[in-house]
């Protein structure tokens, strides 16, 4: 199975995942950045691709994180994965983002059985979710995800870059403080729950906020 | 690799993406034929808030796309594989919505194999006027197909901008002679509309309710017109062929609240009537001027506002009596749509100009000199 995971909550992501590959990796690429997704996206795409060898006809599926994500970004990613898998007529599946970063803690020596990922949701806020994690199995998600102030999480070790962000309310994990979300990660946990017969979600953006649109109130006075 | 362009292609079939504001447009041309105009638009769910609020763009464009570019390709009877180009309105426009449209499109490009076209969304609106008359698809601005009058100029006017342009050629050689500094003019509506409890979009509310009333029962300012920022035909001023609506709005505000201060009933249609004609007053005596200064025989009227009938009234009074020929697209071809993107990238295409690539940002302030963006290195 052929995979093409894509992600743009926070940086810009690719990967071509299969059960083939070492580690279910064939090739990714990430941004450093978190606002060039519309300009590195489908260029990156379209090298990952080309240095695979692969065509469109060639993938099986493909997986868009879902966010949570700052809203442009985030449908950067949607919007891409959207019309590849109408136009190659492919299997949509969403993950959310959050997962990416909650698979790699439970691959790293970290020993926590239970935790939360944190990311960046500007406006001094993060989204975050909780997950338990037991020997050799995929991450749970259990609560979440959620968007607000970092001084209001539980007290649980915090991993990703929501966590480094605001390292002095939260117990962040050092090595995983700058860590964002990106498609490499999601798409192995995409392939693996895939692989266990578990249901992913559509491509739904999870925004957590409104739109910020206010309803005008009675008019201002001009004199 | 995306492909690159056979230059000697006559007849491109394109497809055109527009999200530069609130509706998601998927278009498909022939040449300078029109195949399909298919349009989503969120404007009901800007409704309740009296105006475009990007964000609920934003989110509608999403999830518009697809089913907008699978309508458009069913009604042209055409697949992707027969596509030659796509072309995508990379700006100017909400930056938010702009994002939408130039991701599903590079997606598009990338997935299709197709070269992709990133342009300009004013230059666009002129586009359609090169369409040719098929009755059925409503097309025609009567410029005579694929060939544009020598001095032709553009008067848009809509919710998100209002500038007169001259176009010299409509794929390398486009300026902007004049724009609003401030609102635009369908903005002017909408908040005006909301002032009077007219409810949104303003501008048809406005246009017909101001058919009751007495447009010279008062008078409201027209910006930018004293000498200071006229100057004279030899020596123009600052904002000779700008417009400025933000003051208008407010002295709208102030003569509703001077009549509830006296206790009087607000005159709602004589007030309508009277900011109709300011506006419309102000945006064709300028638009003329423009013309007549630069050499502009044929002016195209495009944006959402030309649907307004005391606009097209005076603007085609105005220019006849200064001998222009004003063209006036379909209504549906006048307001954001796919249709005139593609009708661009067709033009650029039939003049042998290159794809944009997949590496372009949407600009949110693309300048008209801008008609399509270059390959980047
Ligand atoms: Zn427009």
């Amino acid at each position: 199975m052929l995979i093409l995971a894509i992600d743009t909550s926070a940086v810009a992501s690719a990967a071509l995942i299969s059960d083939d590959a070492m580690e279910g990796v064939v090739d990714s690429f990430a941004t450093e950045d978190t606002r060039s997704h519309a300009e590195v996206l489908a260029p990156g795409i379209e090298k990952l691709l080309a240095g695979a060898d692969v065509t469109g006809a060639d993938i099986d599926a493909i997986v868009t994180g879902v966010g949570p994500g700052p809203f442009t970004g985030l449908r950067s990613g949607i919007a891409t994965a959207r019309t590849l898998a109408f136009v190659w007529n492919k299997p949509l599946h969403g993950l959310m983002s959050l997962d990416a970063i909650a698979l790699e803690v439970a691959e790293s020596t970290v020993s926590a059985s239970e935790f939360l990922v944190a990311t960046d949701a500007r406006r001094k806020e993060v989204y975050w979710a909780r997950y338990t994690v037991t020997d050799g199995r995929l991450p749970e998600l259990v609560d979440g995800p959620h968007v607000g102030f970092a001084s209001e999480l539980p007290d649980l070790p915090v991993f990703g870059a929501g966590a480094g962000l605001y390292a002095d309310v939260l117990s962040a994990d050092p090595d995983f403080a700058g860590t964002q979300p990106n498609a490499a990660s999601l798409g192995q946990f995409a392939l693996a729950r895939l692989a266990a017969g578990q249901a992913l979600l559509d491509s739904t953006p999870l925004y957590l906020r409104e739109s910020d649109a206010q309803v005008p109130g009675p008019r201002k006075r001009a004199l | 690799m995306t492909a690159t362009f056979p230059q000697e292609l006559k007849q491109p079939l394109v497809l055109g993406i527009e999200s530069s504001c609130d509706e998601t447009g998927v278009g498909i041309v022939r040449g300078t034929t029109l195949l399909t105009n298919t349009v989503s638009s969120s404007m009901d769910e800007h409704m309740r808030f009296g105006g475009v609020i990007p964000e609920i763009a934003s989110r509608a464009h999403l999830d518009a796309f697809v089913p907008t570019l699978q309508e458009s390709l069913h009604e042209a009877g055409v697949t992707l594989e027969d596509i030659d180009a796509i072309a995508v309105t990379s700006g100017p426009g909400l930056a938010g919505a702009l994002m939408v449209g130039v991701c599903a499109a590079k997606a598009l490009a990338l997935a299709t194999g197709k070269p992709l076209y990133a342009i300009n969304h004013l230059v666009a609106h002129v586009g359609v006027g090169l369409l040719d008359g098929k009755p059925d698809a409503g097309a025609a601005a009567g410029l005579g197909a694929g060939q544009l009058p020598e001095n032709l100029g553009a008067l848009l006017v809509s919710g998100g901008h209002t500038e007169i342009l001259r176009i010299r050629s409509i794929t390398d050689d486009v300026e902007l002679l004049g724009s609003t500094i401030d609102d635009a003019a369908g903005e002017a509506y909408d908040k005006v509309a909301r002032i009077l409890g007219l409810g949104y979009p303003g501008g048809p509310a406005i246009d017909k309710l101001a058919r009751q009333g007495n447009p010279k029962s008062i008078r409201f300012p027209r910006g930018l017109t004293q000498p200071k920022y006229m100057g004279t035909a030899e020596d123009k001023g600052p904002h000779r062929y700008d417009w400025s609506f933000s003051g208008l709005k407010t002295a709208v505000a102030r003569c509703v609240e001077q009549f509830e201060a006296r206790g009087e009933e607000v005159p709602v249609a004589d007030i309508a009537a009277a900011f109709q004609e300011a506006v419309v007053d102000v945006i064709s005596s300028k638009a003329v001027l423009a013309c007549k200064e630069n050499g502009i025989t044929d002016v195209l009227l495009g944006g959402g506002v030309a649907a307004n009938s005391r606009l097209r009234e005076l603007t085609r009074q105005r220019c006849t009596s200064a001998g222009i020929t004003l063209h006036v697209p379909p209504l549906d071809l006048c307001t954001d749509n796919g249709a005139m993107v593609a009708a661009l990238g067709s033009q650029l295409i039939m003049a042998g100009i290159g794809p944009s690539g997949l590496a372009f940002a949407p600009d949110s302030s693309m300048p008209v000199t801008s008609v399509s963006l270059p390959a980047q290195a």
